[in-house]
């Protein structure tokens, strides 16, 4: 209902052009800023006018207008609705970002951590009050172990890279309680950005590892470069072309034989979980990305979780607070006990509930053998576009793969069209683009990952969707390609400018006038 | 500036006396597609030959700029800053990265000639 008798929104606001509703086409709706909807006197509440108080602000007072549009109820239900129509996603159709982006979110998970005895909890509340949630926490600590064959577990890091910087703090704290300050941290060439990144966070230096020509690391390159003064390596395995390190457990001991610890990165946990335990790579630390592996949502409307896995000589150093069972029950223990030294606390709380609860719902429901089969479907699904694509375009590596099928743009060769062209063309064929341009180690990289959810069916039509492409770039049909997207809202947007000269802040028309 | 020489890593360095102006190549920047943002080293920072100098981004990817040879910076190219497409439309010229002074010449004669990068980069594409 339109309250235009209500108190006016913004009083004395000039009135705004009605910018809505006139630029549909085909049920494509463009859609203009809330502010830009602004209608003076529009509310969707009808408060009563303020009543008569002194003014005890002195020097605070608000001089300007508050600013907020004037908008009714349906105005806004049908702006969010429309923008959230415009949102490609998982729940629509195929896209081959895979579980970097999200994998499906089974339904179950979802209603089970709307329930209000884990949604309505406060994190004060007395621990008498909340012991099913601490158990809940326990039961994944105890599963993430088992999956892992690790001894302990930290739930607290708040995200993947959060789990990386927790493994390197416990990491440099180790080293510190053995007395020495290691500087050195090394990182494949092909690993993901987060790794060195969290490394000089942490204050190392960070060095590079070359990759051989199967796309993985190169043992010989790696033993050259250990050293007393190195900390860890970090190494993801499957590493991000898609491979099996299958020399994981030779690099474990080279670097525990020069005193360095292993932080194996876990995004791609995916492909092996249930299959086999990271515990017999040799790793000290791990983390897991709860939405990759557990169909948890990434973030989820709140930090997102990544759990993190230690090894024996790691575990004291875990951060607070974490939860123990004695005689009275559960207990979150929020101050270091005994014989651990933790490095302290990673966020204000224990880590993300509603993920925990997501997590442990999927891990539940499916079973030890459920998960050995997501495995190893994730892996047969990314080795049957392998297969299929093998010919038409180019794989970076030979395979087989694991979750992750990759390819270079060498069929791309002589045809003027990009890696890039051919992901915006996909837009047009209604596919999401893939990750593409890296791993940074292959040219023109097409990284594409199909996770277990997808059926045959579905692989099959994202299949001859590609091959079709592939023919139109080898067949000169590189104006397409460059014209491309036709079919989306936006052709294509001027990145360029967007990262050199970004607009982060809407302004008024007027504001905006008066500021050119 | 008439020696220029070139790294694998696709920097490019011209000696003129003990300074020497170091940037990335054509076929870097070609790689690259359009820079958006460059951070140089500050004059007086040491650099070690092979560690890194500065960080170049573009659209596609956030790549170190490695240090050819071991010096001192004494200046950087503060029109980056505002303007990183000379990146892309002078890589060699006016799209320099940063001047060092150089700790030792002979680091600068061992690596490749112009030929020479030229055949290194041909067997990579």
């Amino acid at each position: 209902m339109d309250r235009s008798q209500g108190r006016a929104a913004r009083p004395g606001a000039v009135a705004a052009t009605e910018t809505g509703g006139a630029s549909h086409r085909g049920l494509q709706l463009e859609e203009p800023l809330l502010f830009e909807q602004d209608s003076p006197g529009r509310s969707g509440v009808d408060f009563p006018a303020a009543p008569k108080a002194a003014d005890r602000l002195g020097g605070l007072r608000r001089k300007g207008v508050v600013g907020l549009p004037g908008l009714s109820e349906p105005q806004v239900i049908r702006h969010f609705t429309r923008l959230s129509q415009k949102n490609y996603s998982i729940d629509a159709g195929l896209y081959p970002l895979g579980s970097c982006t999200m994998k499906h979110n089974p339904r179950l998970n979802e209603k089970l951590a709307r329930h209000p005895g884990f949604a309505e909890l406060h994190p004060l509340q007395p621990m008498s009050t909340v012991q099913g949630a601490l158990a809940l926490m326990d039961e994944l600590a105890r599963w993430l172990k088992t999956l892992t064959g690790m001894p302990a577990v930290a739930l607290s890091p708040a995200a993947g890279a959060h789990g990386e910087l927790c493994g390197l703090v416990a990491i440099r704290a180790a080293l510190e309680a053995r007395g020495e300050s290691r500087k050195r941290v090394l990182v494949p060439e092909s690993a993901h950005g987060t790794n060195p990144a969290t490394a000089a966070a942490c204050g190392f230096s960070v060095q590079s590892i070359p990759a051989d020509s199967r796309g993985r690391v190169d043992l010989g390159a790696l033993r050259a470069m250990l050293g007393p003064d190195v900390a860890a390596l970090m190494l993801t395995n499957p590493n991000t072309c898609g491979l099996f390190e299958n020399e994981v457990v030779e690099i474990a001991k080279a670097v525990h034989d020069v005193g360095a610890f292993f932080y194996c990165d876990g995004a791609n946990f995916n492909a092996i979980v249930g299959r086999v335990r990271p515990a017999d790579f040799g790793i000290d630390a791990m983390h897991i990305n709860l939405h990759k592996t557990f169909s948890t949502p990434h973030g989820g409307g709140g930090p997102g979780s990544g759990p993190v896995v230690l090894s024996a000589a790691l575990a004291p150093f875990a951060p607070l607070p974490y939860v123990v069972h004695g005689p009275d029950g559960f207990r979150l223990v929020e101050m270091a006990e005994g014989a651990a030294k933790s490095f302290g606390r990673l966020k204000g709380f224990h880590g993300q509930m509603g993920m925990f609860v997501r997590a442990l719902a999927y891990m539940m429901s499916h079973g030890r053998d459920g998960l050995y089969e997501a495995a190893g479907d994730a892996v047969l699904n990314a080795n049957y576009l392998l297969a299929r694509l093998k010919g038409h375009l180019t794989p970076a590596f030979d395979g087989p793969c694991m979750h992750e099928a990759l390819f270079d743009d060498r069929f791309l060769k002589d045809t003027g069209v990009s890696t890039l062209d051919f992901a915006k063309a996909m837009i047009d064929y209604g596919y999401h683009p893939m990750t593409m341009y890296f791993p940074l180690v292959v040219h023109g990289a097409l990284l594409m990952e199909p996770t277990e959810s997808e059926n045959r069916d579905s692989l099959d039509r994202f299949i001859a969707a590609m091959r079709e492409l592939a023919a139109r770039a080898r067949a000169g049909d590189a104006a397409f390609f460059h014209e491309a997207p036709t079919l989306a809202p936006r052709r294509r947007l001027d990145e360029t400018r967007a990262a050199r000269q970004p607009v982060l802040r809407w302004r008024p028309p007027t504001a905006r006038r008066a500021a050119e | 500036m008439s020696d220029i020489k070139f790294t694998e890593d696709h920097e490019w360095i011209g000696l003129d006396g003990d300074i020497a102006t170091i940037g990335i190549t054509d076929y870097a920047q070609q790689q690259l597609g359009d820079v958006v943002f460059v951070e140089l080293p500050q004059a007086g920072r040491k650099v070690t030959k092979g560690g890194d100098a500065a960080v170049v981004e573009s659209v596609k990817a956030a790549s170190e700029v490695y240090a050819p040879v071991d010096g001192e910076v004494t200046e950087a190219n503060a029109a980056l800053s505002d303007n990183p497409a000379l990146v892309n439309s002078a890589p060699m010229g006016e799209g320099w990265f940063f001047k060092i002074r150089v700790a030792d010449k002979k680091q600068v004669a061992a690596l490749m000639t112009e030929a020479a990068y030229q055949t290194f980069i041909a067997g990579l594409k």
